[in-house]
This record gives C-alpha cells, sequence and structure tokens, in this order.
C-alpha cells in the first residue's frame, strides 16, 4: 500500500435525529470520510465505523431508543458489531445501543427530573479503548450534555464486572445525572462500542467553547488508521 | 376469538422512581399526610387474535418483553380478557 485509506464512518439518521450534521461536520474536519445511512436502509454501505447520533429517534416514544432499536438497519449495526466493526452511540444512540442489546444497562430519567443542557468534566477512566487512545489516562475532558435521560443503571453482577473490564470507560467528574459509577461512557466487553451521554461532536472546534471531543472523535479516526495500516484490507 | 389486554408496567423494586419520589414530595404541600411509597408507571391496552386466553397471554407477554417493557430496569403484568 502506497497510502493509508481515509476512515469511512456512517451516520444513521432516525426520524428525529438531531445531531447528524454535527457528527458529518466535526468527523469530516477531522479528515474522515462520512455518509449518512437512512433508518430503514437494511444493509449498511461500507463503511469502519457507525454513529448513532443524538435527537430524539421515533420521538422517543415508549422508551428512549424503544422504537429505534426495531428500525430496520439496525441488524445491519448488530451483524457490523458482532463481527468487531466500530459503533459509536451518542446520547439517544447510546439509549438505543442498551434498548438493542449491544451495550449493558438501561437509561433512566435523571435524578431531580431536569432536562440537562450543560458543560460537563469528563475523566478518562480507560485510555486503552478505541476510543480514547488520544487521552491520557485521568484526563478531564470538557464536553456538554444535553438530556432527560441519561441515569445510567445496570444490574450489580454486570457493574462489578463492567468496572473491573475497566468497561466504565468516562466518568462524570460532578455526577449530574444519578448515572451509576459516575459514569458518562461504557463499551461492551469487546471495546468495539461505546456509548455516551456527552456529544464529543459539539465540542470539536475553539469557537464551540472546547476542541475536547476531538479526543474522542479523533482516537476512533487513529484506530482505524491503525487497523488499515496493519490489516492492509483498505 | 378477540381479546382485549391490559398491560402494566413499573419499574423494578428497588429501582429509584424519580417521578414518585417528586409526587411524593408535592403532596403535603397540598395538605396530604401519610400518602408516601408513589410508584409511576405506564398501562397499555390492546386488542389481539388468539386462539383462546392462554395462547392470547403467551403474546402479549412475549411483546412486553420484547418491546412494551425494558426488563433490565421494568416489570410487567398482563391482564386477559
Amino acid at each position: 500500500m502506497t497510502s493509508l485509506a481515509t476512515p469511512r464512518v456512517g451516520v444513521v439518521l432516525f426520524p428525529g435525529s438531531n445531531c447528524e450534521q454535527d457528527c458529518v461536520r466535526s468527523f469530516r474536519a477531522l479528515g474522515a470520510e462520512t455518509e449518512m445511512i437512512w433508518h430503514g436502509e437494511k444493509s449498511l454501505p461500507d463503511v469502519d465505523l457507525v454513529v448513532l447520533p443524538g435527537g430524539f429517534a421515533h420521538g422517543d416514544y415508549l422508551r428512549t431508543g424503544a422504537l429505534a432499536r426495531f428500525s430496520p438497519i439496525m441488524t445491519a449495526v448488530e451483524e457490523h458489531a458482532a463481527g468487531g466493526g466500530l459503533v459509536l452511540g451518542i446520547c439517544n444512540g447510546f439509549q438505543i445501543l442498551c434498548e438493542a442489546g449491544l451495550l449493558p444497562g438501561a437509561l433512566r430519567k435523571n435524578v431531580g427530573l431536569k432536562f440537562i443542557c450543560a458543560w460537563a468534566e469528563l475523566r478518562v477512566e480507560n485510555a486503552d479503548t478505541a476510543f480514547t487512545r488520544r487521552a491520557q489516562p485521568g484526563q478531564v475532558l470538557k464536553v456538554p450534555i444535553n438530556h432527560f435521560e441519561g441515569n445510567w443503571y445496570v444490574d450489580d453482577e454486570t457493574r462489578e464486572r463492567m468496572v473491573a473490564n475497566g468497561q466504565i470507560v468516562l466518568r462524570y467528574t460532578a455526577n449530574p445525572n444519578g448515572s451509576l459509577e459516575d459514569a458518562a461512557g461504557i463499551t461492551n466487553d469487546g471495546g468495539n462500542v461505546l456509548g455516551m451521554m456527552p456529544h464529543p461532536e459539539r465540542a470539536c472546534e475553539a469557537l464551540l467553547g472546547s476542541e475536547d471531543g476531538a479526543v474522542i472523535l479523533g482516537s476512533v479516526l487513529d484506530t482505524l488508521g491503525l487497523s488499515s495500516a496493519t490489516s492492509g484490507v483498505r | 376469538m378477540r381479546f382485549t389486554a391490559e398491560v402494566k408496567v413499573m419499574l423494578k423494586d428497588g429501582i429509584s422512581d424519580p417521578q414518585g419520589q417528586t409526587i411524593e414530595r408535592a403532596l403535603p404541600a397540598l395538605g396530604y399526610t401519610g400518602v408516601g411509597e408513589v410508584r409511576v408507571g405506564k398501562r397499555i391496552e390492546l386488542k389481539l387474535d388468539a386462539e383462546d386466553a392462554d395462547d392470547a397471554r403467551a403474546k402479549v407477554e412475549d411483546l412486553c418483553d420484547r418491546l412494551l417493557a425494558n426488563t433490565v430496569i421494568e416489570s410487567f403484568e398482563v391482564e386477559i380478557s
């Protein structure tokens, strides 16, 4: 290979998504190629990373993410994840991944019953993941949150296993919503699926108040660059 | 046969219920005392075709497991009539 292929990022658009353009803009600015994927499609285009963006997919009716997990594209997303492909769920995307069983636990209403729109500080607890390799261990990132159901819950047994495995990747320095383990972002067992309530795609430009989100998004692109360099597939 | 199902979805015992807690805190302001342990849930009604009541129950319970309840945090009860 003479040059590394550009990482390809697919952003799924559900009816009710509202952060998909932010994801596209930020990933492009970091050097990725992006493609929007309608939720009604049954297969994924040729992408390395699938992003489930924030918003209110299917109106969040019944429960957040409950109906979105049955969108036709989700079968392909599950297959992509099962094959080790990277999946990033942000905010509503995190809620969808939990409903789909791609991540453990569930997101409850915030303690205090307030919709919270604020800056949050996230501590990188595990810098040895596909989504955090650009960070220093313990580094604190300033990233905004914007949600009503971010209060993550999981049973004790799973929780202990996840802590031991380093799957609580990002913790709030000041818990805003009651989330167990102060968790802001978690991965699955395999480490190839990350769900996080904060919005890194909204914190990639100094003009917006923080560029720390680029640590997360850039880490994924680094991971994809490394995997294409080692596998030589792309 | 056509059956009617009533589904009650509640947060599991031990899962904190911020809505219930908020209602509970509001009650004293309205002059109610001795009222507590408020829990908020959902009631879902639906009609379905099934062979008999057992078949209807089995179908609705499957529906609850897959969609109507998130069994990580919620429990459900089904009544068929």
